[in-house]
């Protein structure tokens, strides 16, 4: 039981790396978005100005990297992020999940009609009251839970390949949900459940101030509560200074992204219309931020939960390890089947979740809601690096993917690409995404 | 004399008419090494998969310390403090050594939590022990050589205190100097009292370390032997021919 594999000296910029202890794939992931953002920046530029031949001024007058468009990046993005974080749970267990898009659209079905029609006919709850947008998104929790249970009780016990079980979920839920609204669109939705939907409700200036406040402090005593625990225990630990460059990195990373969404005011024909609600006592000469989005709250919240499901559970061990090596897992005493079913229901509860954001966005519920979210989703979870053949994966670097792909979608948008050009730029970066992260884990030598 | 650890009575299994156990019995006490030999597909590796709990049998007793044991599952096995090590060393190759030390049966802090730092340092505590030179705590497990992971399986066994240790060809994947450091092992364990079921092709290795032998073939036991009794050529008549020659002459 030998071990001896001899290290090659590592080069002066990798041991700066490796000191700071970054996830090189995670700053992959992050360099590739930058470099989405600014090529989008400069080409937004360029068409604004196409006589001036002057990079730096394409840069400055370039339209996507404005509060304005990052804003509508986030709010875009959420619906798809959320469900991609339960689509790694998926993939890392060997198993996929089409039916997303289409249990999403059961979902808005149900609480659409739960909200329009079941609640105000049947049990009487006048239009407007209190407890019907929280009944709604209870209702719509439930049914994602129990249809994902339902799939994942076929996939688990019954055996059936989760490709067949939730490709046939495919057909049959986009379908129950045309079935139940008569395909008609329903709407318009209840006031306080709109406030999900991304540019409806926002924290304003001083309240995300305080919640990127609140998040900056978190995380830095928690990177350093960490550390004190590795001590406590005699592991090796980075040195102070890489730290406390981590956590400078991090709180500047909060702080600006609240800077940005502060940024992007309110128009003041929205303003004047409910001065009080931007914080004004007068009409005139009001201005306000939007600050964050509830829907990215929203967002924010499944992502630490996923993660510490994916990190800190047993769980999310038990996840892991049955991707890696079932029959293991198996051996180990872990009920895989049952396992396959909490997976399943999980996503459940994220298409409702992303089918909260995905509606309240709209102000409607529509027939075609949530088209082709299954492969928006398996596209996000994958350019994050999760793996098809199981066993790795991770939370952010699904959130990252479909960030990324909106960021793509709408930037093309932007310049004026044409929509078929565009899934096929979409359709070419999966492709690449999956390739340099089969050559990224060749050169790291991991699996 | 003393309780058997293990006693499998009369243990039946099939698996779509073929039978892969017939009415086999075996016995192991405390302090001993009991080796399994036979062909491939001769029941060894289901035999002991039925006391693991991977298989479940069709007909027969399990009995432990004297007491009929109900297993039907992995887990109730390692309720019994059986633990196994197997051939394909089943470990998740993309975690790290804790977590695989640990797997089912997590260290967790008192809110629920899995502990990887507590794990962790238990797992540097017990590898000390086993195998000084295991320096690769925080990587996946894919990327040790075969006796490292095969360090981690048995840290598992003697990390949770077994009393019933199966190991089923624990060397196939070793070279010579790492077979030795099991050997050095088995004979470590077996001097703390665990008893041991070893199946391996090597019958050579299996007269030095075991103290009895048993020989199936084609799902039946063939018979059991005291090494001291038999040679080398005995046991592979019994494995070849399905008989022993001295026992047939006597």
């Amino acid at each position: 039981m030998s071990d001896q594999t001899p290290n090659p000296a590592p080069s002066a910029r990798r041991s700066i790396l490796s000191t700071l202890e970054v996830d090189t794939r995670l700053l992959g992931m992050i360099g590739a978005f930058v470099v989405i953002a600014l090529a989008f920046q400069m080409w937004t530029g360029f068409k604004a100005i196409p006589d001036v031949m002057n990079p730096i001024a394409w840069f400055s007058e370039g339209r996507f990297m404005t509060p304005r468009n990052i804003f509508n990046l986030s709010i875009q993005t959420v619906s798809v992020a959320i469900m991609a974080t339960g689509m790694v749970f998926v993939i890392v267990t060997r198993h996929i999940d089409l039916s997303v898009g289409a249990l999403l659209a059961t979902t808005t079905a149900v609480m659409g009609m739960t909200q329009t029609q079941i609640l105000p006919n049947a049990l009487g709850l006048e239009l407007g009251h209190p407890l019907i947008p929280w009944i709604t998104i209870l209702a719509g929790l439930l049914t994602g839970a129990l249809i994902g249970g339902f799939q994942g009780y076929l996939i688990g016990y019954q055996a059936i390949p989760a490709f067949i079980v939730t490709l046939g979920g495919l057909l049959i839920w986009r379908n129950v949900a045309w079935h139940m609204t008569d395909g008609q669109t329903i709407g318009p939705l209840n006031e306080t459940y709109m406030l999900f939907g991304g540019i409806n409700g926002t924290l304003g200036v001083f309240w995300s101030w305080v919640v990127g406040l609140l998040a900056a402090v978190a995380s830095g005593v928690g990177l350093l509560l960490a550390r004190r625990n590795k001590l406590r225990h005699e592991f090796p630990v980075k040195p102070a200074w890489a730290e406390g460059a981590l956590i400078a990195i991090v709180v500047a990373a909060i702080l600006g992204f609240v800077a940005v969404m502060n940024a992007y005011t309110v128009p003041d024909r929205v303003v004047a219309r409910d001065f009080e609600r931007w914080g004004c006592e007068v009409a005139e000469g009001c201005t306000a931020g939007y600050g964050i989005p509830y829907s990215v709250l929203l967002l924010i919240a499944v992502a630490i939960v996923m993660t510490v499901i994916a990190q800190r559970t047993r769980l999310g061990r038990y996840i892991f390890a049955t991707g890696g090596n079932p029959d293991a897992a198996e051996l180990s005493g872990i009920n895989t089947k049952l396992l396959t079913v909490k997976i399943f229901a999980m996503v459940g509860v994220l298409c409702a979740l992303g089918g909260i954001v995905a509606s309240a966005r709209l102000g409607y519920h529509t027939n075609d809601i949530g088209i082709l979210d299954e492969l928006r989703v398996i596209a996000a979870a994958v350019i994050g690096g999760t793996a098809l053949a199981g066993g790795v994966g991770t939370i952010y670097g699904a959130i990252i993917g479909a960030l990324i792909m909106q960021s793509l979608q709408s930037g093309m948008a932007m310049v004026g690409v044409d929509a078929p050009y565009q899934n096929i730029v979409v359709g070419f970066v999966l492709v690449l995404a999956v390739w340099i992260d089969i050559q990224y884990r060749k050169l790291s030598g991991a699996k | 004399m003393t309780t058997p650890l293990v006693q499998m009575k009369d243990v039946c299994i099939s698996f779509g008419g073929v039978k892969a156990v017939d009415h086999v019995s075996i016995d192991l006490y405390p302090g001993e090494v009991v080796g399994l030999l036979g062909h491939n597909g001769a029941g060894k590796s289901t035999l002991i998969k039925i006391l693991s709990g991977a298989y479940k049998m069709d007909s027969g007793e399990i009995w432990i310390d004297g007491k009929k044991a109900n297993i039907h599952s992995p887990r109730d096995s390692r309720d019994h403090n059986i633990e196994t090590i197997y051939q394909t060393l089943a470990l998740a190759d993309n975690l790290d050594a804790a977590s695989n030390l640990f797997l089912g049966r997590e260290l967790t802090t008192p809110l629920g939590f899995v502990d990887d730092d507590r794990q962790e340092a238990e797992t540097r505590k017990i590898m000390a022990r086993l195998n000084p030179n295991f320096k690769k705590l925080k990587e996946p497990v894919s990327g040790l050589s075969g006796g490292q992971r095969q360090s981690v399986a048995i840290a598992r066994a003697v990390y949770f205190k077994a009393k019933i240790l199966i190991m089923d060809e624990p060397t196939a994947a070793l070279g010579v100097h790492e077979t030795q450091m099991v050997a050095d092992l088995i004979q470590e364990l077996k001097a703390q009292g665990l008893g041991i079921f070893l199946i391996s092709h090597d019958t050579r290795e299996m007269m030095e370390l075991c103290d009895r032998v048993s020989v199936m073939k084609n799902g039946q036991m063939i018979g059991t032997e005291r090494v001291e009794d038999v040679t080398e050529d005995d046991i592979l008549s019994m494995i070849i021919l399905g008989k022993n020659p001295k026992r047939d002459a006597a």
